[in-house]
């Protein structure tokens, strides 16, 4: 399944210039940026900088004022919304917190992309969704839930059912709504643990809205390793992939081994785009309140 | 000035914007059966109870009241007509209607409206489903089909509850009861009779599913939702049966 689109090195999401606005305050002021396949971007801000409103409208649920939005080679911007959901079937999304349909049981939560959002020729056979729901949430190390319902689980749990529901059709760019927003540390480390096995398992395109800035740390210098079943700590410090300038020369520019780039969004304008150590290295005040060493 | 105008008039484009949808949605691929079948379950059988309780029990009183007034003119034997006339143009639709709406209208807002100001049915446009289709289309096609033969069901029994009253109080057979009662059924009354439930059935679950898309502001919000619902949608039963009665009146 969009096999295309994880093996080179294109981009799963555009934005240029987008701009959105409610009753005068705007939420997204000219924000430009792209994610190449594969590519991790880590969004840091303050609630209510427009993170999450950035997300909405990186799969159409949000229109924008201005600008464009381009997703998996498809213009977004001013199209029916029934054009967008075989698009939007090839994106995982995690919400906030967790989105979980609440009248349905863990299992069919999580055999619901697989039913209904695919079209008929990928959709996998009905003897099968079963089996790729019990895998998908081994994944998560919730295969002893199935039967249970969403409110029967803890906060962290359904944030990994949440988890398991988003990546089942294996999409090639994931969404995560602050996947760690309430959520005691240790567990919050167990789900961006998973986020990063997800990413390093299949080669996913990761948005990550957060403000914990241990979460991007995490995702810029954890790799896991599918040999140990763990994390691991990458040796060498990631050498800076580019500027903070907005074009992108990716065959001349040395490539780190996962491929992390920060935004801090500032009440809806982006603040800063770069590398970790451009990130840590950076003298904006606003920016340095999400930098902790 | 006509500022006053303005949010009703905005309600109900909004409420024909997302009837036009949901009804073009039922020509257009992926259907969902599966959830066709579970709505049909929950208002169809779910309801069946109490229409027949109700059904039984409305052809049971409008006996007794009619026998009083027919006993006036000596004319007892013609119950079986009135009531039949009675229960199959009017009260059977009518009554039917409204119990659903007052059952399912307000389950469908309750149920969407939780959906909605939880983010489900956000979450389900991310998934690339349409909430249109999958939560608007079903439920209208299930109250379709369901609520003519739940009308139709409620009307039978109404008769059997008049026959039992004329057997046992006004010692009418089943001949003298049965036999006008069918004869002076014509074929006006029975259009009338089911065309009424069948839009009755729009009426319902449009309402219900609209007030279910639009709740805002949490709890309170689906506690709103769901009692607009049924309030309008049992205004709008009456009205449509009396534009429908006008109409089939002068045929």
């Amino acid at each position: 399944m969009s096999e295309t689109v994880k093996n080179t090195n294109e981009c799963v999401l555009r934005f240029e210039n987008v701009s959105l606005s409610f009753d005068q305050t705007k939420a997204l002021d000219r924000i430009s940026f792209h994610v190449d396949a594969g590519e991790t971007r880590v969004i840091l801000g303050a609630s209510g900088s427009g993170k999450t409103m950035l997300l909405k409208t990186a799969i159409g649920l949000v229109e924008p004022d201005e600008g464009r939005v381009v997703l998996l080679g498809e213009e977004i911007v001013h199209r029916k919304e029934r054009e967008l959901f075989p698009l939007r079937a090839r994106v995982g999304v995690l919400f906030q917190e967790g989105g979980l349909f609440d009248s349905l049981t863990v299992e069919d939560n999580v055999a619901y992309p697989l039913e209904n959002t695919l079209t008929e020729s990928e959709r996998p056979d009905p003897a099968h969704i079963y089996d790729r729901v019990v895998e998908t949430l081994r994944f998560v190390e919730l295969e002893e839930t199935l039967e249970k319902f969403p409110n029967e689980l803890s906060g962290g749990m359904r944030r990994r059912v949440g988890i398991a529901r988003a990546v089942v059709t294996e999409p090639a760019l994931v969404l995560y709504d602050s996947p760690t927003a309430g959520l005691d540390p240790i567990t919050a480390n167990t789900i961006m643990a998973l986020v990063a096995k997800n990413r390093d398992s299949q080669n996913t395109a990761s948005l990550i809205v957060t403000h914990r800035y241990q979460d991007g740390q995490l995702m810029a210098n954890f790799r896991y390793n599918p040999q140990r079943g763990q994390l691991e700590r990458l040796q060498h410090e990631p050498a800076p992939q580019r500027a903070a300038t907005t074009e992108f020369s990716s065959g001349s520019t040395k490539k780190t081994e996962t491929r992390t780039i920060f935004m801090v969004l500032n009440e809806g304008r982006l603040a800063f785009e770069g590398s970790q150590s451009e990130l840590e290295s950076c003298t904006d005040t606003y920016v340095r309140n999400f930098v902790r060493r | 000035m006509l500022d006053f105008l303005k949010p009703p008039v905005a309600e109900l484009q909004d409420f024909f914007a997302l009837a036009g949808r949901a009804l073009k949605n039922i020509f257009r691929a992926p259907h969902y059966w599966d959830d066709v079948a579970i709505q049909m379950d929950v208002i169809g059988v779910g309801s069946l109870p109490i229409v027949i309780l109700t059904g039984f029990f409305s052809g049971l009183v409008i006996t007794m009241q009619m026998s009083r007034a027919l006993a006036v003119y000596g004319a007892t034997g013609q119950v079986g007509p009135i009531v039949m006339i009675t229960l199959v143009r009017e009260l059977g639709p009518v009554l039917t209607a409204l119990l659903v709406a007052g059952r399912n209208a307000s389950g469908i807002a309750s149920e969407l409206g939780s959906m909605k100001v939880t983010e489900q049915i956000d979450a389900m446009r991310a998934l690339g489903t349409d909430p249109i289709k999958k939560l608007v289309t079903p439920r209208l096609i299930a109250t379709c089909i369901m609520l003519p033969q739940l009308t139709i069901v409620a009307d039978f029994l109404g008769m059997v509850g008049g026959y039992i009253i004329s057997y046992f109080s006004l010692h009418l057979t089943g001949a003298q009861y049965w036999t006008p009662a069918y004869q002076a059924l014509e074929y006006n009354d029975l259009v009338q009779g089911l065309l009424k439930p069948f839009v009755f059935a729009f009426i319902i679950s449009l309402v219900g599913c609209f007030y279910g898309m639009k709740t805002s502001g949490g709890t309170q919000g689906v506690g709103r939702a769901t009692t607009q619902a049924v309030v309008v949608a049992s205004v709008w039963i009456f009205v449509i049966t009396a534009l429908i009665t006008r109409v089939f009146v002068n045929l």
